[in-house]
């Protein structure tokens, strides 16, 4: 519907906060992410970028996680 | 070759399952909870064993199991893997699923962390699928506490429908209470009722239609998260299931039947297996929250204020790196320049001993080559093997432990996962790598932790290119004697940046010989991996020291010991028979030394390399006697005299450096090569793990050597 709207995680700039909309991957990827509480309407803050650039830290519910540019370009979200 | 599912997964299952030996009177209790949340530590005040505890995830990969009593009664306490969820299939998450669900315990103890309820709830609910009897135990309180977050035991136990205890581990408050509800739960005086997660009346209804069918067989209070998986359709869930309990899935017709009529019901109504588990994970993630917002009320909003700022300076991309390097050079540095004084005070306490020691044997009248054996061989080797290692060890595994005990290891981890990722290899890598740091074969083991077998064969081949325990002492002992007293620079100073630069060349070449690996025989792309990054947390540091000396000083200590006990006398024997005029232990150097010099040693050294494969401890000592041409040891003195000796016998700087860097790089000690071996079940890749090191040493040690050479340099 509206998905133009849409961006990966990876994309969420540094400090600011966005909303999960959905899971673009299947199988065993999608439960890791899923059982990280990544399920829609969670809200994900990017904290900060690991000296290289990759990966990055993201605060999601309560939690500090350090994802990978590629794990997190699958979570679609809204900024 | 070698590593498939079946020699790693299902075995480790089952090993686990056998590792349990009950006894008829006792009670079976289970320890589950989220990686990081004190588990350990709650176990080890429970049982009062000391399982060494760190502030970084998935440190308890390797199971404990001890004894507690209450009230009269007698408890089995189990440690199952911390994981945050029982949905997935990692190793872990298999072991502590199959134990909680097919293991039988009579009641389970959930560790949750208070500074972060919401997220361990998921995993309480999920437990509280598979059994009613539990107990969640609310830890960290001291924690909580200190960031003003507010928990009401009260209503988050009603929420739950079992007994809820807060509890500060680390401070043994609120263990009492602990114990008393799993006394109540386990000789049945207290009935739990937990909260069922009800899911889309799609899924209720399919639940409701076989769920008899599931009865029949089955006389559990599980059926229902049995129906759920069955469902689902997960076929490692499903086998496990099929090999665990009393279901008859083959056999019984007509739950075979109502399965596949259900299932296919819920693909009609747009549920396949992915959006069915969406369906279960999001409800269960809701519920959590539900109950977290009741339950907890943050005074501060800004709780993690302090660990964020921190986090910013630590990870941040121009300072992260180098205080990475500063923070362990600090370490060696302390180091290096304490442990000169303990080590004297050794000295002459050894130089007493051995006195009384020889006197002793004299007067009981030992013959005098009994007496020279034991007292000049066994007993000096031995004084060596304390006076050079005890004092680095006593004061840099306080240190490491304390930087474990933070919480800064999974910043390491963050710190150098881009690395790992170029190396295509798994970002848990980096942790066990860390481990490695301890003991190699700790590291080793602790690979389990990497799923795929593929990432999990390049971190255990490549686990022996960061030195251990046994190997820092060496070290550390040749730097400060080949570079401590430099002028015009600080104290101790040079020798600390040449172990730095040693140890940091053994990561660097982690990542190399990882890259290379996938490379070549073990092909493949870097599967995902999510590292947590845990809150910071005081360490203890009374505990820090009791913990580090008694578990890691004294055992590697220990270890040395045991082995160079033996080993000083058959030098000993080695060095006192004489063959054509030569001790047999210059023969075997000889023969060694064409090609020891070709890589900047001498036959001595290499042969002390080739005798301490059971420790690497004692490679130092083996090369001391056998400088020694009267066939006995010298009387330990200072480090001093340790440089003297060795420069006597032709060492130079590219000797030392040399030394290190073969120290750094080659065959990993006995114990590492048969865990290895255990765990890779393939001799192929065990013989990989012995020779890729000890090529890479032996061809870094010789291309300085030639270059020194050339350059006439040394």
């Amino acid at each position: 519907m509206k998905d133009f709207t849409l961006i990966p995680l990876c994309q969420l700039p540094m400090g600011r906060k966005g909303r999960v909309i959905k899971i673009s991957t299947k199988g065993k990827e999608r439960r890791r992410l899923l059982d990280l509480g990544l399920v829609s309407n969670t809200n994900v803050v990017a904290l900060q970028k690991s000296p290289s650039g990759d990966p990055t830290a993201y605060q999601i519910r309560g939690a500090v996680i350090a994802l990978r540019e590629e794990d997190a370009f699958n979570v679609l979200i809204e900024l | 070759m070698g590593l498939t599912v079946n020699s790693t997964g299902k075995n480790i299952v089952s090993d686990f399952n056998n590792f349990v030996v009950k006894t008829q009177d006792e009670f079976l209790v289970s320890l589950a909870g989220n990686p990081n949340v004190g588990k350990s530590t709650v176990f080890n005040c429970l049982t009062g064993l000391n399982q060494h505890t760190g502030n970084w995830p998935g440190k308890t990969v390797v199971n404990a199991q001890g004894r507690f009593k209450y009230k009269g009664e007698k408890f089995l306490l189990v440690d199952v893997p911390g994981t945050y969820s029982m949905m997935s299939n990692s190793v872990e998450e298999q072991i502590a699923r199959n134990f909680i669900c097919f293991g039988n315990p009579d009641v389970t103890v959930v560790v949750a962390d208070a500074t972060c309820l919401e997220r361990n709830l998921n995993l309480v609910l999920q437990i509280l699928e598979l059994t009613s009897s539990v107990v969640v135990c609310v830890n960290l309180m001291d924690e909580a506490k200190k960031k003003r977050i507010k928990i009401d035991m009260d209503s988050l136990s009603k929420s739950l429908g079992v007994p809820v205890v807060g509890v500060s581990a680390r401070k043994k408050e609120g263990l009492n209470e602990l114990m008393e509800s799993v006394y109540k739960i386990a000789c049945g005086e207290v009935e739990t009722n937990p909260i069922k997660v009800n899911y889309d009346p799609i899924i209720e209804q399919s639940v409701k239609n076989i769920e008899e069918y599931v009865n029949a067989d089955l006389h559990q209070n599980n059926t229902r998260w049995v129906c759920l998986k069955l469902l689902e359709g997960d076929l490692s869930i499903i086998n496990d299931i099929k090999e665990n309990m009393a279901l008859n899935l083959d056999g019984n017709i007509q739950l075979k039947e109502t399965l596949q009529k259900e299932k296919e019901w819920l693909k009609r109504n747009g549920m396949d297996e992915d959006s069915f588990r969406d369906i279960i994970v999001s409800n269960i993630v809701s519920h959590a929250e539900n109950i977290a917002k009741k339950a907890v009320r943050y005074e501060n909003s800004e709780y993690n204020t302090k660990d964020r700022i921190i986090d910013k300076i630590v990870m941040s991309k121009i300072f992260g790196i180098p205080i990475m390097i500063m923070l362990l050079g600090t370490i060696f540095w302390i180091t290096i320049v304490g442990a000169n004084y303990p080590s004297e005070i050794l000295a002459s306490g050894f130089s007493w001993l051995e006195e009384v020691f020889s006197r002793l044997l004299l007067s009981i009248k030992t013959p005098t080559w009994l007496h020279d054996m034991l007292a000049l061989g066994m007993f000096r080797t031995l004084s060596w093997v304390v006076s050079v290692m005890l004092p680095p060890m006593a004061i840099f595994f306080p240190l490491f432990t304390l930087l474990e005990d933070l919480g800064y290891l999974p910043r390491v981890a963050f710190n150098l996962d881009y690395f790992f990722r170029k190396s295509c290899t798994h970002g848990k890598q980096s942790l066990t790598m860390c481990m490695g740091f301890g003991c190699n074969a700790a590291g080793v083991i602790g690979c389990r932790i990497i799923d795929s077998p593929r990432e999990r064969l390049i971190a255990i081949i490549t686990n022996n290119f960061v030195p251990c325990n046994g190997r820092f002492p060496i070290l550390i002992a040749i730097a400060t004697v080949f570079f401590f007293g430099m002028k015009g620079t600080v104290e101790g100073i040079l020798p600390t940046i040449v172990v730095t630069g040693i140890v940091v060349l053994g990561v660097y070449m982690t990542f190399v010989i990882s890259k290379l690996l996938s490379k070549t025989i073990l092909k493949g792309v870097p599967s995902s991996f999510t590292l947590e990054l845990p809150p910071y947390r005081k360490p203890q540091i009374g505990k820090i020291i009791v913990r580090s000396i008694f578990d890691r000083t004294l055992f590697v200590l220990g270890r040395a010991v045991v082995i160079a006990v033996p080993a000083g006398i058959i030098l000993w024997i080695m060095a006192n028979i004489h063959v054509s005029g030569l001790n047999l232990l210059s023969h075997c150097a000889a023969f060694l030394n064409p090609f020891a010099q070709i890589i900047g040693m001498d036959g001595y050294i290499l042969m002390a390399f080739i005798l301490g494969l059971p420790a690497n401890e004692i490679v130092v000592p083996i090369i001391l006697m056998s400088y020694m041409s009267a066939g006995n040891m010298l009387e330990y003195e200072s480090l001093t005299q340790l440089g003297t000796i060795l420069t006597s016998n032709g060492w130079t700087w590219l000797t030392a450096l040399c030394v290190m860097i073969f120290t750094l790089m080659h065959f990993p000690c006995g114990t590492t090569l048969w865990t290895i071996q255990k765990e890779t079940k393939d001799i192929r890749w065990t013989l990989v793990a012995f020779l890729l090191p000890t090529i890479t040493g032996i061809v870094m040690c010789f291309a300085i050597t030639s270059i020194a050479r050339i350059f006439g340099l040394a």
